[in-house]
C-alpha cells in the first residue's frame, strides 16, 4: 500500500511496523512530528494489551535513559530529537554503547543544517562516531521506512544502540512511500548479568567489546543495502561519495563522466571508498552537515589524491546542501531567467498577536528601561523572538535552561539586576537544577517563567510541569514570598510592572510566573470544543 | 513530464492545504510527488514556502532548482517575489494582490505591482475581496489554487475532486463552499 508521508512520518510508521514498544522523546524541529504521528496512531487504532510508550518526556536525557530501561527489559525502543538534543542526552547515548543493548534500541537525531529553526547545526555523525555505534542515513522516505526495521534489527545483532541521522529538508519533505506489514512487539525477557553495571572493571570489559565489534559493524556496512556502490566506475574522471539527502541532489543534476558511491550507512566502508579512488581520477563528496567524510577518506586515500568538498571550497562550508550547490560543484551551475526581486524585505517569524509573552516583554522592557545596566537573558522557545524588533528584550539564548544559569553567573560577577526569561517546557526541560543552584547560592536574581501550558514552538505539545511550577520552586526552596503569578494581560500592566520591580529589588531569588495559554492551543481547544458541540 | 510549483505566502495563510489538494489530485493520478515543508519557528508570522514537484518520473531532490519552477503560487504580492530566481523563462505567477503588512520596511505596493507585472506571465487576484463578497470568507486559498489550474496542467474536474476529497471529513458545506471557491478561481484565469 501506498502513504503520502513526510519523512518523519515514515520515520514512525516504520519503527511502528518494526514491532516497537516505545517511544522516548522530547520535541524539537525537525524531529517532533515522529512522536506525533506515534500518539495521533496509538490514539486512533491502538496496538493491542500493552499499547505503545508515547508520552513526551521531559527531556532527552530522561527520554534516552526510559528507552535504555525499555530495551534492556528486552522491547524495541526508539528515541527522538533534534539534533542539540543529542548534547542533552550524550551521556546516556555514549554509555548505552557500553552496556549493549538487549531489545532494538534506535536513536534519531533530526540534524538541522541551515538553521532554519536552531541555534547551530551539529552534525549528529560524530556522535554515532564517537560512540562506535552503526550511524543510518536515509536518502528518501521510502529509505526512512526501510531503515527503521533494518536498524532496529541491526541493533539487536549487534547488541549496540543504532543511530538514525535525519535533516531537515527530509524530515519536513512528503512522498508516497510504500508499506508493508507490521510485526509483533518483542516479549518481555530483561537481560541478565552483570554487563549493564559500568564499574570500571566491567566498563574496561564492555569498552573493550565494543571496540572489537568495529570489524562487524564495517564489514555490516559494506554489505549494507543501503550503501550503493558504483558499478560503472572504470576510467570515469570524477568520482562522486554522495551521502544521505546530498544523493538525491546529484542524482538530479545527472552527473556527466562521473561515479556516484551512495553512502546511508556508517562506519565509512573503506574499501568502497579505496575501489572509487582507484577507478576515478578525483573525488568530490557531497554532504549535508559537517564535513564527516570528507575528513574520513583523507585518513584513507592520504593526502596526494584529490579530495573535493566543503573543505576545499567547491561546496560551502555551511549551510545545507540544495540542487543548485550541488550543480555549482559539479561544474552545471543552475541557470535562473530572473534576477532576484528588488522590491523584498525580510519578514522574520514574530510572536503571534494576543500571546502571553508579548505582554511580559513589555512590562520588562519598561522595568528594565528604568535601571541602567539591567540585562535580560532569554532561553530558547517562541520567547526567544523577544531578542527581535519590537522587543529587542534579550541578551543571550544559548541552550535549554542557560537563561537561569547564565543569569546567576552573571550576578555572581556583579552584574544587576541579573534577570532570566524562560518558558515553562524549558523551566522544567534543564531549568530547575540551575534554579537549585541559585537557591543554595542564594543569587541575586529574577526569574520569570513565562507559562503558556504548552510546548509552543514546536507546535503545541503537552509541557511537563503544567500546574506544578508553584510547587517545583518552593520545592527547591524559592521563599513562598518570593513565588509571583500574574496574567500577562495588557489591562495587569500596572501589577505586573510593580511586582517586577518589587523582586528585582530583592537581593536573593525570586520567581515570577506570568501565566496565559498560548494563542495558537487556545484557538485549537475553542474549535475542538465547538466541534464536540 | 514534471512540474515544479512553489507555495509560498505569510506562516498561517494556508498554503499547507493548498499543498495537500494539489498532492491529492496527484496521487490519485499515480503520479510521483515530493513536497518540502516549512515547520517549526519561521512558521510564527514570518516568510514561509513550500516546493511540491509532481512527475510521471520518480523525482530525486526535494528541492525545485532555481530558474525550475513552472509556477509559483503566493498568498502574498511580496511573498511571490521572493522566489523569483527559482522561476523558469515560461513559468506562471498566480499571487494574491492583498499586501499582508507586519513588517516595517514592507515596500510600497505600487512598486510590488510593478515588478510583478514586469514578469509577464502573472495572475493577481484580490482573493480575500473574492472570497468575502461570494460568502466562502474561509477559502481565498482555494480560490487561489483554482486560478492556477491551467498553470498547473491539472484538469479542473480532477482537482474539484480532490477538494472533495480532502474536505469531505470536515462536512458538506465546507466542501461545497471549497468547490465554490474553486470555481470561482477558475474563472479568474
Amino acid at each position: 500500500m501506498k502513504k503520502l508521508l513526510l519523512g518523519d512520518e515514515a520515520l514512525a510508521l516504520g519503527a511502528l511496523h518494526a514491532g516497537l514498544s516505545g517511544v522516548y522523546a522530547y520535541p524539537g524541529t525537525p524531529s517532533t512530528e515522529i512522536t506525533e504521528y506515534i500518539q495521533n496512531y496509538e490514539a486512533t487504532c491502538p496496538t493491542g494489551p500493552n499499547g505503545i510508550h508515547c508520552r513526551w518526556c521531559t527531556n532527552e536525557k530522561t527520554a534516552m535513559e526510559a528507552a535504555l530501561g525499555m530495551s534492556y527489559a528486552g522491547r524495541r525502543a526508539l528515541v527522538c530529537m533534534k539534533h542539540v538534543g543529542m548534547n542533552v542526552c550524550a551521556d546516556a547515548f555514549i554509555n548505552a554503547a557500553i552496556t549493549g543493548v538487549k531489545g532494538g534500541l534506535v536513536v534519531v537525531a533530526a540534524d538541522d543544517p541551515s538553521m532554519h529553526s536552531s541555534q547551530n547545526e551539529q552534525d549528529s555523525r560524530f556522535y554515532g562516531k564517537f560512540a562506535l555505534v552503526p550511524t543510518l542515513e536515509p536518502s528518501t522516505q521510502q529509505e526512512t521506512y526501510e531503515a527503521v526495521r533494518f536498524a532496529f534489527d541491526l541493533s539487536e545483532r549487534l547488541a549496540v544502540p543504532v543511530l538514525l541521522r535525519m535533516v531537515t529538508r527530509l524530515a519536513h519533505s512528503r512522498a508516497s512511500v510504500e508499506v508493508g506489514t507490521p510485526i509483533a512487539q518483542r516479549p518481555l525477557s530483561p537481560a541478565e548479568g552483570k554487563n549493564w553495571v559500568l564499574l570500571p572493571a566491567i566498563a574496561r570489559r564492555q569498552y573493550a567489546a565494543l571496540v572489537e565489534k568495529q570489524k562487524d559493524m564495517e564489514h555490516e556496512a559494506s554489505v549494507s543495502p543501503f550503501n550503493k556502490r558504483p558499478t560503472d566506475a572504470a576510467g570515469k574522471k570524477l568520482g562522486i561519495i554522495a551521502c544521505g539527502i546530498g544523493y538525491n541532489y546529484v542524482t538530479e543534476c545527472q552527473p556527466k563522466d562521473a561515479a556516484v558511491l551512495k553512502i546511508s550507512h556508517y562506519p565509512l566502508p573503506a574499501e568502497q571508498v579505496r575501489e572509487l579512488a582507484a577507478a576515478c581520477q578525483s573525488i568530490l563528496v557531497v554532504e549535508d552537515g559537517q564535513p564527516v567524510v570528507e575528513n574520513e577518506i583523507k585518513g584513507i586515500l592520504g593526502s596526494e589524491y584529490e579530495v573535493r568538498g566543503r573543505l576545499t571550497g567547491d561546496l560551502p562550508r555551511t549551510g545545507e546542501l540544495t540542487p543548485d550547490n550541488v550543480a555549482a560543484a559539479l561544474g552545471t551551475p543552475s541557470v535562473s531567467a530572473h534576477a532576484e526581486a528588488k522590491n523584498l524585505a525580510p519578514r522574520p517569524p514574530q510572536l503571534c498577536p494576543g500571546c502571553g509573552h508579548r505582554d511580559v516583554y513589555t512590562a520588562l522592557n519598561k522595568v528594565a528601561a528604568e535601571i541602567p545596566g539591567a540585562r535580560i537573558f532569554g532561553d530558547i522557545g517562541c520567547y526567544t523572538l523577544g531578542a527581535l524588533k519590537p522587543f529587542e528584550s534579550i541578551a543571550s539564548c544559548v541552550d535549554m535552561g542557560a537563561s537561569i544559569t547564565m543569569a546567576k553567573g552573571a550576578a555572581d560577577a556583579g552584574l544587576r539586576p541579573a534577570i532570566a526569561v524562560i518558558g515553562d517546557s524549558t523551566f522544567t526541560h534543564s531549568g530547575m537544577t540551575g534554579l537549585l543552584d541559585a537557591v543554595n547560592d542564594k543569587s541575586p536574581i529574577t526569574v520569570i517563567i513565562s507559562d503558556n501550558l504548552t510546548t509552543a514552538m514546536t507546535g503545541g505539545q503537552d509541557s511537563a510541569g503544567t500546574n506544578k511550577f508553584e510547587a517545583i520552586c518552593l520545592g527547591l526552596g524559592v521563599e513562598p514570598e518570593h513565588v509571583r503569578v500574574v496574567v500577562p494581560l495588557p489591562k495587569n500592566m500596572e501589577e505586573i510592572t510593580r511586582i517586577l520591580r518589587e523582586e528585582i529589588q530583592y537581593e536573593g531569588v525570586s520567581v515570577i510566573i506570568p501565566r496565559r495559554e498560548c494563542i495558537q492551543t487556545l484557538q485549537r481547544h475553542l474549535k475542538e470544543k465547538k466541534l464536540k458541540g | 513530464m514534471t512540474v515544479n510549483i512553489i507555495l509560498c505566502g505569510v506562516g498561517g495563510q494556508g498554503i499547507l492545504s493548498i499543498a495537500t489538494i494539489i498532492g491529492e489530485a496527484a496521487m490519485n493520478e499515480n503520479l510521483y510527488i515530493k513536497q518540502a515543508e516549512v515547520h517549526g519557528m519561521s512558521q510564527r508570522g514570518g516568510d514561509v514556502q513550500s516546493n511540491l514537484r509532481i512527475s510521471d518520473q520518480p523525482i530525486a531532490s526535494d528541492l525545485i532548482p532555481k530558474g525550475k519552477a513552472d509556477v509559483i503560487i503566493s498568498m502574498e504580492p511580496m511573498e511571490a517575489l521572493r522566489y523569483l530566481p527559482y522561476l523558469s523563462a515560461t513559468g506562471w505567477i498566480i499571487t494574491s494582490s492583498t499586501p499582508f503588512v507586519n513588517i516595517p520596511a514592507y515596500p510600497p505596493i505600487e512598486d510590488i505591482r510593478r515588478e510583478l507585472d514586469g514578469v509577464g506571465n502573472v495572475i493577481a487576484i484580490d482573493i480575500e475581496q473574492m472570497a468575502k463578497e461570494n460568502d466562502v470568507p474561509r477559502s481565498a486559498n482555494v480560490i487561489l489554487l483554482g486560478a492556477a489550474q491551467k498553470a498547473l496542467g491539472i484538469e479542473y474536474e480532477k482537482l474539484e475532486d480532490a477538494v472533495r476529497r480532502v474536505f469531505a471529513r470536515k462536512g458538506d458545506s465546507v466542501v461545497a463552499a471549497n468547490i465554490k471557491a474553486l470555481k470561482l478561481g477558475k474563472e479568474a484565469q
